[in-house]
């Protein structure tokens, strides 16, 4: 499975739980505005390995909302600690999606540990994380998207041609935060 | 007053509700005060830069978030206070405890110690220093620069900050 239909269907998933994305630096969030745009999903710009922790925190602030997190393998190994305070505190509104394309991909494909002989979904049940799922194609995807925990996907590397996105950070924040506000008292 | 009530009194003023940490010696009572408080959701980080990811997330959420850490760990959190606080105008309280000043015992304390001020005012990231009884007010302060501003601020709490009775 490429990335981009990994990202196609996670964001397809996100639209129909009412989930708010966080989306990983470089070209997973470029992939994930190209194919689906919603003011609930936040690009990271930088802050490199931070996807899985900001949405943690997310999720915590916000229990009833739904919150799925798309990282990379790089960025999971940038921030190993985070899957230990995930096993420990992430809470069942909480899934983190780690698209394991064994490189990193938006640098020039250099490879990370995942390539060789690092088991991301391993590392996150020996981490103490009590549902992790693999899931390597679209049809075991879609159902774990629906789920919690940590899922761990394989795709391939390399990366579609999408533009780089044109929001400024303020205006990427601003209209995350107003969707992400909860719902008015009726 | 004790100085750790004095800078837990300060957060519940400034209405913060969420907290990541990473331990120091010097805030092991605040870290109990912060623990034991039902209004606050308290998160042990591995790393303070996870830390700042976290606390970044809650104040998405609408959360008013603080990060307790050691001045040791600044240096571990340098790129996401800047690409994703500073980027995108996140305001964050952090309570750091300041090590490697006068009066340190432990000689590996010392470069982060005379680093820390110099880190901060590079960042343009504004700090506070209280002495014996501004803790709270410190604290207070620094959150409304920090919710003002949408940018981390610090307060820095050295030696002689613990010390006072």
């Amino acid at each position: 499975m490429k990335r981009i239909e990994a990202i196609a269907l996670a964001a397809r998933a996100a639209e129909e739980q009412n989930a708010l994305l966080i989306s990983n630096i470089g070209y997973p969030s470029r992939e994930l505005y190209s194919v689906c745009d919603r003011p609930e999903n936040f690009y990271m710009l930088g802050s490199m390995g931070m996807a899985s922790s900001i949405g943690l925190g997310l999720a915590l602030a916000r229990p009833e909302r739904r919150v799925i997190v798309l990282d990379g393998d790089g960025s999971v190994l940038m921030n190993l600690g985070t899957l230990a305070t995930i096993a420990l505190y992430g809470p069942k509104n909480y899934l983190l999606v780690i698209l394991d394309n064994c490189s990193y991909g938006s640098t020039g494909s250099q490879p990370t540990c995942t390539c060789y002989c690092t088991d991301l979904a391993a590392v996150a049940r020996a981490a103490g994380v009590g549902m992790v799922k693999e899931a390597n194609d679209p049809q075991s995807l879609a159902p774990a998207l629906k789920g919690q925990g940590v899922v761990v996907t394989k795709v391939e590397a390399g990366n579609a041609p999408v533009p780089i996105i044109d929001l400024e950070p303020e205006e990427m924040i601003k209209r995350f935060i107003q969707s992400a506000l909860p719902a008015e008292p009726s | 007053m004790s100085p750790s009530l004095a800078i837990f009194r300060g957060l519940k003023h400034a209405g913060i509700d969420f907290v990541a940490s990473v331990p120091c010696v010097n805030l092991q009572d605040l870290l109990t005060l912060v623990s034991e408080d039902p209004d606050i959701i308290h998160l042990p980080a591995t790393r303070e830069e996870e830390g700042v990811g976290l606390c970044a997330g809650a104040w998405m959420g609408g959360r008013r978030p603080a990060l307790l850490m050691q001045n040791s760990g600044l240096g571990n959190c340098i790129n996401a206070l800047a690409s994703l606080d500073m980027l995108y105008g996140i305001p964050l309280l952090m309570i750091i405890s300041h090590r490697g000043v006068a009066g340190e015992p432990i000689v590996g304390q010392v470069p982060m110690g005379r680093l820390t001020v110099p880190l901060l005012k590079t960042m343009e990231i504004p700090y506070q220093n209280p002495a014996s009884g501004e803790g709270e007010r410190a604290v207070l302060a620094s959150w409304e620069e920090a919710q003002k501003r949408r940018r981390p601020a610090a307060v820095l709490l050295d030696l002689n900050y613990w010390r006072q009775a």
